[in-house]
């Protein structure tokens, strides 16, 4: 129940990719044969994520990831002397971009956010400044679900103006994505994140919006992305994309996360960001007196894959900052555990992890001193 | 019933996963993530380059390629509140206040057999195991766990076990404790263990290259506080000045390089008055010391001691102990009155008590 980390390949992904990584490996930049049948493919795949995003296939720019989506948003559009607003609960693909322009003499306000994790509207009018270049705010938070404003900042930006980045990564596959009415300029989305396969993603790019290639090479991509085409990756993204779920799915979704929450009501304390508005695949529990990385370990070990924080260089848990930020002490967050449900999860599956879970926590309170 | 393994990435640690999973037990592997080596890398001289130390990722790699050679679950847990907390601020304070502290008995008390084994056991596993050499065995007469010197004298690390409880003792398991070092390096060849040749550990592991000094300014300094001023007075043991030194928290008892004396014999750091800022000096015959007192004490063959006791007393780990009567102050506080007068009694070391081979107790020299 990780699915905020990364989601199973599709049967139908992995079909559609196979051809691909076993007999037409040709390079979508070749003139010969084998080129233009992976040149067709890639630009089929571009058609399904356009109309996916709800943009023009030529606005579609395939990347490595959603890493290097938000990075391509971000350091390709701002330079010297302008300022860019972000939120405190951003990924670290944002964070720690936005971080780097303020170490290059870039002017960066990092807005907080509600106790729900959510920004505010106001918030991000009021930080504008004549020199302000790009916002960027995330659609759906990978912690908790919590969905940011995003058409509000969007109107927000088109008054003022300004450059508007969506990292969009969390709400792919989950819910709706439409940029227009978003009224974004950039959007990230990443592959593995739904149902797609690792190591690809796309960064949605406004017509007319110029963008600084982070890359240094080839003219790929519309001169927006060097290096040779992952044509076997773009095309499970296509088919990814095509599959995604809408509605009933969504509602499915939705109805076992409550089904969870509820059968977890009385270990847990607290459901963070649970009276924001939602992807409904996401729940951050609470879990009083309970070490969340001992809980982690321990549910692992029964079969069960959930998450705590963030992981470092070594692998161990770091305290999470969208908890931090959403004003959780130290020991809240370090009690918290995410639950993230995917489309291939059942009842059955759900009602396994709240078993597991009840008896762990149970079993970790009756030894625990975390908070001493 | 599930062993966690402590694993540091070492040839120890290694070895011990390796024996235990040979033996048939179902493990988990844990290494404990403690301090960040780049916290304070490149800060106020310390080194830049931080590879190959404690907590480093290159440790941390190689203890999950010996848990996946081994096909054993394993986690990188995250404790470094509290090693900060518990271990590096202690640190820094006792030097500062004149004493010169053990971390490794700090990190043994607080982090490997409290906070890891609490882990240990919130993940379904009942005992830990650790490479320590040392033995541990219940005497089913006294009712007791008991703490025993390994066969491999040369590695005795009991020294830093001595703060171990009852509970904690029944909870662990030293597996290397019959064995030598050369036996264990041959057993990880033996297990095909890829690092048997990896160089044992020496320094305070989250000090790298080992200048503590540079390590508490850094440290004060990225926490914002200014080191505190205890410069003062070279004195010699009568009280009369001999000249100027930067702060107490530059000397340890005995140090004989870096006082800056120019003396026809040589000239030894005999005690350390924090409050008076004096760092006393004189001839290394001052340095004896007929008795000592330890606070804090931890009785772990006896349950307590009642008047008094004869034993073996090492007051720092490369010591050979010394003969000595143990007198109750109180429950938890002890006199050592020694036989012999012994050299550099130096607060914030531990006073360990043996007899024969078992450890009977220990505490911090006051």
């Amino acid at each position: 129940m990780d699915a905020n980390a990364t989601t199973p390949l599709l049967p139908e992904v992995a079909e559609a990719m196979r051809p691909f990584l076993l007999e037409q490996f040709g390079n979508a930049s070749s003139i010969h044969q084998e080129g233009q049948l992976a040149r067709a493919a890639v630009e089929r795949a571009r058609g399904s994520v356009a109309r996916f995003l709800g943009c023009r296939p030529a606005e579609v720019v395939f990347t490595s990831g959603g890493t290097e989506s938000d990075n391509l948003a971000i350091f390709g559009s701002a330079k010297q002397g302008d300022h860019v607003i972000t939120t405190a609960v951003e990924h670290h693909a944002v964070l720690q971009a936005v971080a780097r322009l303020a170490e290059r003499g870039i002017s960066v306000d990092v807005l907080p956010v509600d106790r729900q994790g959510v920004v505010s509207g106001e918030d991000v009018r009021r930080a504008l400044r004549p020199d302000t270049s790009l916002i960027s705010v995330m659609m759906a938070n990978n912690e908790t679900g919590a969905l940011e404003p995003v058409q509000e900042i969007g109107c927000i930006a088109a008054e003022a103006g300004v450059r508007f980045h969506v990292d969009a990564v969390q709400a792919a596959g989950k819910i709706p994505i439409s940029v227009d009415s978003i009224g974004c300029h950039l959007l990230s989305i990443s592959g593995h994140k739904m149902h797609g396969p690792q190591g690809v993603g796309v960064l949605f790019v406004r017509r007319g919006t110029r963008l600084e290639p982070i890359f240094a090479g080839g003219a790929h991509e519309r001169q927006r992305r060097a290096g040779t085409e992952n044509v076997a990756g773009i095309v499970g993204l296509g088919k990814a994309a095509e599959c995604a779920i809408e509605g009933e799915g969504s509602v499915r979704l939705a109805i076992l996360r409550d089904r969870l929450e509820k059968g977890l009501q009385e270990y847990s304390c607290a459901v963070n960001g649970g009276q924001a508005l939602r992807v409904p695949n996401t729940s951050n529990l609470q879990f009083d007196a309970v070490d969340g990385e001992a809980l982690v370990i321990a549910l692992d070990l029964k079969g069960l894959a959930v998450s705590s924080g963030a992981a470092c260089s070594s692998g161990a848990s770091e305290p999470s900052h969208v908890l931090e930020a959403m004003g959780l002490t130290p020991n809240q967050a370090r009690s918290s555990v995410r639950f993230s449900l995917h489309r291939q999860t059942t009842e059955e599956d759900v009602d396994r992890a709240i078993a597991l879970v009840a008896a762990q926590v149970t079993r970790v309170r009756e030894l625990s001193a975390v908070v001493r | 019933m599930t062993i966690a393994v402590a694993m540091s990435g070492g040839v120890d640690s290694s070895t011990v996963a390796a024996m235990l999973k040979a033996q048939g037990h179902d493990l988990v592997g844990l290494t404990m993530q403690l301090w960040n080596q780049r916290r304070l890398a490149g800060k106020d001289g310390m080194p830049e380059q931080v590879q190959g130390r404690c907590c480093s990722i290159d440790d941390v790699y190689d203890a999950r390629r010996v848990a996946e050679v081994l096909s054993i679950p394993y986690y990188v847990v995250n404790h470094q509140d509290r090693f900060e907390r518990d271990v590096i601020r202690p640190f820094v304070d006792e030097y500062l206040a004149g004493r010169t502290p053990i971390p490794c008995s700090l990190c043994n008390n607080h982090l490997k057999f409290d906070q890891l084994l609490l882990t240990a056991r919130q993940i379904g596993a009942d005992q830990i195991a650790t490479g320590h050499y040392a033995r541990n065995e219940y005497d089913p007469a006294r009712g007791r766990w008991i703490l025993k010197r390994p066969a491999d004298a040369a590695k005795d690390q009991t020294y830093f076990l001595f703060g171990l409880t009852q509970e904690q003792l029944a909870h662990t398991l030293f597996p290397l404790g019959g064995f030598t070092k050369p036996e264990v390096r041959a057993l990880a060849l033996e297990f095909g263990l890829l690092l048997a040749n990896k160089p044992d550990s020496q320094e305070i592991c989250f000090i790298p290259g080992g200048d503590y000094k540079r390590f508490i300014d850094a440290y004060l300094e990225e926490q914002g506080e200014a080191l505190p001023d205890t410069a003062g007075e070279l004195v010699s043991v009568g009280g009369q000045s001999r000249g100027r030194h930067d702060g107490v928290h530059n000397f340890t008892i005995g140090q004989r390089k870096g006082l800056g004396l120019a003396s026809p014999s040589p000239l030894y750091v005999i005690s350390i008055d924090r409050d008076r800022k004096q760092v006393v000096v004189g001839e290394e015959k001052e340095l004896l010391r007929d008795s000592l007192r330890a606070r804090d004490v931890n009785w772990i063959s006896i349950p307590g001691l009642q008047s008094e006791l004869r034993a073996q007393v090492k007051i720092r780990h490369r010591h050979d102990p010394a003969w000595a009567t143990l007198r109750r102050i109180a429950d938890d506080e002890v006199e050592a009155i020694f036989d012999e007068p012994v050299r550099a009694v130096t607060p914030g070391q531990a006073a360990v008590f043996y007899l024969d081979d078992e450890v009977v107790g220990g505490g911090w020299i006051v």
